[in-house]
């Protein structure tokens, strides 16, 4: 580049001079590139000064060589130092320009939603598992042995014809759309070991007109527990404890008395919770009671040596009183909105 | 049962000031639970007025209304509504006189509607209140005219309340009454009931008219059942009563209407009146018979073969041979414990009455009710049994009435036959009710308890005998008097005690899967609806049977929509619904997923069971086999339909419309959620696209399909034209599927990746291409997925050009890359040698 030079002072000031200033004028990491190049490069002036070091005289040489590596040391530096400056303000820029608007953003992912039903049954099937109890089922199309006759329903008892029953055509084949899910008591009984704590969570079938209140397809969980000593006060118990874990600490239950033909002494289960929408007040929620010696001796229980309990409840109030809903139909159109405002969770 | 107060305060002691909500409060407490409460829904001033003068003014438009002077208060006082003691009052019925005593509803009162009276201008002149017709003041449904109260035999003071005088105050409770306890069907049974709740005294109204004697000169009555259901006798009770010269057309009393009104039941005429209310009053069902119309004695029988029959209400009827007749010399003149007939009825003209108080087995009675579809007062409460010891006092009382009220003389005896079997004693071991209802009930209470519901008790050794009342039939064992116990006492005493269950073993495999599949499936963005399952005959034949070979359905007898009497084969019939709900709601882009039985019976096979076994003993393996052998199969699918856009268009994002490619991600996300490998191969369905359908299978065997539905079907179901479609055995995929999976250790080598483009066949599955060069790649080959499908230039006509993404690795050092390519191309070279494929360069 230019001719071989005297090593001097002001030589090396000058050529340092030269490059921090070139380097504190580089606006890019391009620029700074370039000064780079200019001020350090082979043909720099530094480097030349640098080449001279080899014609200087001996004596002279520790002094200049200080000289010269020092001045190359401070613009090694001062670069260094500018290009972290100038990463980092490139870094900031591209962030900068990288900005979107948040509320503004496409999006692949669809809301997808469980049915609050089933979600409701779910975590009904929880907490009785986590009691240890285990959960059964049964066929919707069910004998009429199992749905009625077994649980001690009397062919002519007027509790027969109270049930609303779907008859399967002809109705001589004694099959029926299950009307409760008690059926499953009994297939619990013969399929499994004593003592036996079941829940029997599904669908059931009535004659019942389809209005705000009442749907011809519900859901019901029925519960059932069979072992030695079991009394009314574990029936409570139960209950007491299942409607606390769904309902929180505040609810309460009551048992009145009822009729069930499968159960006796029976009761409906009435529960109270201060936060039903028009005020804290009892809620009639389902049936149960201590199983009738017909329905043990149906699946072949001695009622001398076993009791049990049962009760059943069904979801669709569960949800009502639960979450507020104030029409069933709307738990049976499958409007995605319905279930959308649940999600995940009940 | 509904229930007047007023009548339930005669036979217990109602506090002053009870409401009907109070009542409801006690007998909820015994298990009566509350329903509803009765009034007549008036509000005064309603006063009796006198007719004192009317003119007849003809009107323009037809009518002839009468311009009325009625007095509403004695001479000199002020009227109730504070105006003048003679009210100008318009009226347009004609059917009465002047001096006649009528009920007038005055300003300021309001009728049942609500109905506000006011003073208001009608036909030129100020009518100041109206005067009441029976309806309007809801005795009764005669509406040709006002209420005359000389036609209730009723002559009352001008001025005086007419809601107190005619008993319009009263209000009446509605009690749900379980099929156990018939004797709660009657205020009787009731009173006894809110006397447990409450312990207020109880009179029994069965002991105010005492059983006349048996006379053998009394009406002949011969019972004669030859056919006696489950060996029970049809007519265990008969009592007879003979009332005559009783005067037909006297008005019943106006406390009397009111009190059958609140009660649920129309007043119909003096001697019919008195048996309905004898009736609620004891539970005991009356009928009356006209007994100058009897031509004989009676003869109690099973109705003969074929034998014909026309009940009170005007229907003949063909019997049946387990029906119970009530017949005289001509033949049947009732049907026992059900309904009446017309030839022997009471009417207006009768003079002498035979009336009859029977006790009839509940079965029968249910049975005929049902085969005739006559569900009467009398047939609900013999259904549920009916107190056998009540029948003669039942008959005196009825007697007592309508000689009281109708003036009639009751013969000195009556005819009782009583072949009811006395009660037997319920052995009640010391300690049982504690046993079972989990409190230490002591001897004394479970004494007192079954002492105060009427039990006979007597100590024995071990513990009680009790002989339960008559009116309880439904106490027949010892389970029965534990309830009673424990109901008397209260079910509050019941402490709260959690057993605790042996350890269980969570949720099946089974039970999980199908959680964490509509889990999955709902995190995937699908919705969950829950559809019925009734469907069409159409309904089942397209969706039911993928190649449209008859399939059997089960169908429902008794369906509410004759529409939809099937049950469904498919979960796809019902989400077509809800999709077509969701967009007629203006909701376009939608995932629906359904999991839900479907009902599989197999063609040419008959289900169920022509007999069954008995309840109370546990049937033989055999019968338990042959049970479950007659229900159809009726496993699990899951359903899934998406329709519209899957992403939507948004800012930078052109919309995604749905297709098979997202019912193929619904069986992905099952093989996710299940563990299982469900393969998809080219299939066919006639309710689906030909060239858009995979069918699905697990290790073979088929499990469903999923594609796009036939275009022509969306567009009869109001569909767009594109509706992807999923429906696959869930209890098969899991079945089907091993539990457990092998872990395989994760090659950490780097690795290698190459794409390969192979032109084929158009015809030949890219599926199955893909099998060929993971086949001929062997074991280096990692991964593969296909990347394009092109046809066109530089493609020959009838072929197209797969890409696919592989990615190679070996597990004990870096692969070169010439090692990729030899595996790659021995790849490409099984694909040649099954399917022609050459490598696209």
């Amino acid at each position: 580049m230019s001719e071989p030079r005297e090593i001097t002072e002001s030589a090396v000031q000058t050529a340092v001079d030269a490059a921090l200033a070139a380097i504190a004028s580089a606006g890019d990491s391009a620029a700074l590139k370039q000064v780079r190049t200019e001020h350090t490069g082979d043909k720099s002036a530094l480097a030349l000064l640098n080449a001279e070091l080899r014609n200087v005289p001996n004596e002279q040489k520790a002094a200049l060589g200080k000289l010269v590596g020092g001045a190359r040391g401070r613009v090694n530096q001062a670069f260094t130092a500018r290009e972290a400056e100038i990463l980092e303000a490139e870094a900031a820029e591209q962030l900068a320009a990288e900005t979107v608007d948040v509320t503004a953003l496409a999006s692949r992912y669809r809301a997808g939603a469980r049915h609050p039903l089933s979600l409701l049954q779910d975590r009904v099937c929880d907490v009785f598992t986590g009691m240890g109890w285990e959960v059964a089922e049964g066929p919707e199309v069910e004998s009429e042995w199992f749905n009625f006759d077994a649980l001690n329903f009397d062919a002519d008892h007027p509790a027969r014809a109270m049930q609303d029953t779907f008859f399967v055509d002809p109705p001589e084949s004694h099959l029926v759309l299950r009307t409760h899910t008690s059926p499953v008591q009994i297939r619990s009984m013969l399929e499994r070991e004593l003592p036996l704590y079941v829940l029997a969570p599904g669908r059931v079938y009535r004659t019942d007109e389809f209005d705000a209140t009442h749907l011809p397809v519900f859901m019901q969980f029925e519960g059932v527990a069979v072992d030695k000593g079991l009394t009314m006060a574990h029936l409570k118990g139960t209950l007491d404890h299942f409607v606390k874990s769904i309902f929180g600490d505040e609810a309460k239950i009551r048992l009145r008395p009822s009729f069930f033909p499968f159960t006796e002494p029976s009761a409906e289960l009435d529960f109270w919770h201060p936060t039903f929408k028009g005020g804290a007040r009892w809620i009639e929620w389902g049936g149960c009671g201590m199983m009738h010696p017909n329905v043990l001796k149906a699946a072949g229980i001695d009622p001398e040596v076993y009791t049990g309990f049962a009760f059943g409840m069904g979801i669709e109030r569960g949800l009502m009183l639960r979450n507020d809903v104030q029409d069933m139909r709307e738990m049976v159109e499958g409007d995605i909105r319905f279930s959308q405002q649940f999600g995940m969770v009940v | 049962m509904r229930v007047p107060l007023s009548w339930l305060a005669e036979y217990v002691e109602l506090v002053p000031g009870t409401t009907p909500e109070d009542v409801h409060a006690a007998l909820v407490k015994v298990g009566l639970e509350e329903e509803d409460v009765h009034t007549f829904d008036l509000e005064g001033p309603i006063v009796v007025g006198e007719v004192l003068e009317f003119v007849e003014e003809p009107q323009s438009n037809g009518k002839t209304i009468r311009w009325c002077q009625v007095r509403v208060a004695p001479d000199g006082e002020t009227a109730a509504d504070g105006g003048d003691a003679v009210h100008g009052i318009v009226c347009g019925a004609r059917n009465f006189f002047v001096g006649d005593k009528v009920v007038v509803t005055l300003p300021g009162a309001v009728l049942p509607g609500p109905f506000p009276i006011a003073a208001r201008k009608t036909y030129g002149h100020v009518s100041d209140g109206m005067i009441a017709s029976a309806r309007e003041l809801g005795l009764g449904e005669d509406h040709d005219g006002i209420l005359r109260l000389s036609t209730l035999g009723i002559d009352a003071p001008v001025g005086t309340d007419a809601i107190k005088l005619l008993g319009l105050d009263d209000a009446a409770i509605e009690i749900n009454v379980t099929p156990d306890r018939g004797y709660a069907f009657s205020i009787r049974g009731v009173a006894r009931e809110y006397a447990h709740a409450t312990g207020a005294r109880f009179r029994d109204p069965v002991e105010q008219a005492a059983p006349a004697d048996v006379s053998d000169d009394a009406f002949s009555v011969v019972i004669d059942d030859a056919a006696p259901i489950r060996g029970k006798i049809g007519s265990s009770v008969f009592a007879t009563r003979i009332v005559r010269d009783v005067d037909a057309s006297r008005p019943t009393p106006a406390w009397m209407i009111a009190r059958l009104k609140l009660a649920g039941i129309r007043s119909i005429s003096l001697l019919v009146d008195i048996t309905n209310y004898v009736m609620l009053e004891l539970g005991q069902p009356i009928h009356g018979y006209d007994l100058d119309q009897l031509r004989g004695g009676i003869v109690v029988r099973r109705a003969t073969p074929g034998e014909k029959f026309t009940t009170l209400d005007g229907k003949e009827r063909t019997l049946h041979v387990e029906d119970l007749v009530v017949t005289d010399d001509r033949g049947p003149i009732g049907l026992g414990g059900v309904m009446g007939g017309a030839e022997t009825e009471m009417g207006d003209e009768t003079r002498n009455v035979l009336v009859e108080a029977a006790n009839w087995d509940p079965v029968s009675i249910a049975r005929t009710a049902r085969r005739h579809k006559l569900p009467s007062e009398a047939a609900k409460r013999y259904e549920r049994g009916v107190d056998p010891e009540i029948a003669a006092a039942a008959v005196s009382r009825v007697a007592q009435l309508m000689v009281d009220l109708a003036g009639g003389t009751a013969d000195a005896g009556g005819s009782l036959i009583s072949t009811a079997p006395a009660r037997a004693a319920i052995l009640l071991p010391a300690g049982f009710v504690s046993s079972i209802i989990g409190v230490e009930y002591t001897e004394d209470e479970v004494h007192d308890a079954l002492a105060e519901i009427g039990g006979v008790i007597t100590a024995v050794d071990g513990g009680f005998s009790v002989v339960p009342p008559a009116w309880r039939p439904d106490l027949t064992g010892r389970e029965e008097l534990a309830e009673e116990v424990a109901r008397l006492i209260g079910y509050d005493r019941i402490p709260s005690v959690l057993p605790v269950a042996p350890p269980g073993r969570g949720l099946t495999r089974s039970q999980r899967l199908r959680r964490r599949t509509a889990d999955t499936l709902a995190a995937a963005g699908s919705v969950e609806v829950l559809s019925f399952p009734f469907v069409s005959d159409a309904d089942n034949a397209v969706f039911g049977s993928a190649d449209g070979a008859p399939v059997a359905s089960v169908r429902i007898a008794n369906a509410l929509d004759q529409t939809v009497p099937f049950l469904r084969r498919s979960l796809v019939p019902g989400l077509i619904g809800a999709a077509r709900r969701n967009l007629s709601r203006g909701l376009t882009d939608l995932d629906l997923f359904e999991i839900g039985t479907v009902f599989l019976p197999e063609p040419g096979r008959t289900y169920g069971s022509l007999e069954l076994p008995v309840g109370n003993e546990k049937p033989s393996d055999e019968v338990l086999a042959a049970l479950d052998a007659g229900i159809p199969p009726q496993p699990r699918h899951l359903g899934a339909l998406i329709v519209g856009d899957v992403v939507a268009k948004q800012p930078g994002q052109p919309a995604v419309p749905a297709g098979i490619a997202d019912a193929l991600d619904v069986v992905r996300q099952v093989e996710l959620a299940t563990g299982a490998r469900i393969d998809v191969a080219q299939g066919a369905h006639q309710a689906m696209h030909p060239g858009r359908t995979a069918e699905l299978r697990v290790d073979g065997t088929l499990v469903g399909f999923a594609g796009e539905l036939l275009p022509v079907l969306a567009t009869e179901a109001d569909l767009p034209r594109v509706v992807a479609v999923v429906e696959l055995d869930l209890d098969a995929v899991i079945a089907l599927t091993e539990p457990a999976l092998e872990a395989r250790t994760i090659d950490t080598m780097p690795a290698a990746t190459q794409d390969l483009s192979l032109i084929v066949p158009v015809e030949v599955a890219a599926a199955e291409v893909a099998a060929a060069i993971r086949e001929g790649a062997g074991v280096l080959l990692e991964q593969l997925s296909i990347v394009d499908d092109y046809r066109g230039q530089g493609v020959p006509a009838g072929a197209k050009s797969l890409t696919f993404a592989l990615r190679f690795r070996a597990d004990d050092r870096t692969l070169t890359a010439a090692e990729a390519s030899e595996a790659k191309l021995a790849g490409a070279a099984l694909a040649n040698d099954r399917f022609g494929a050459t490598v696209r360069e």
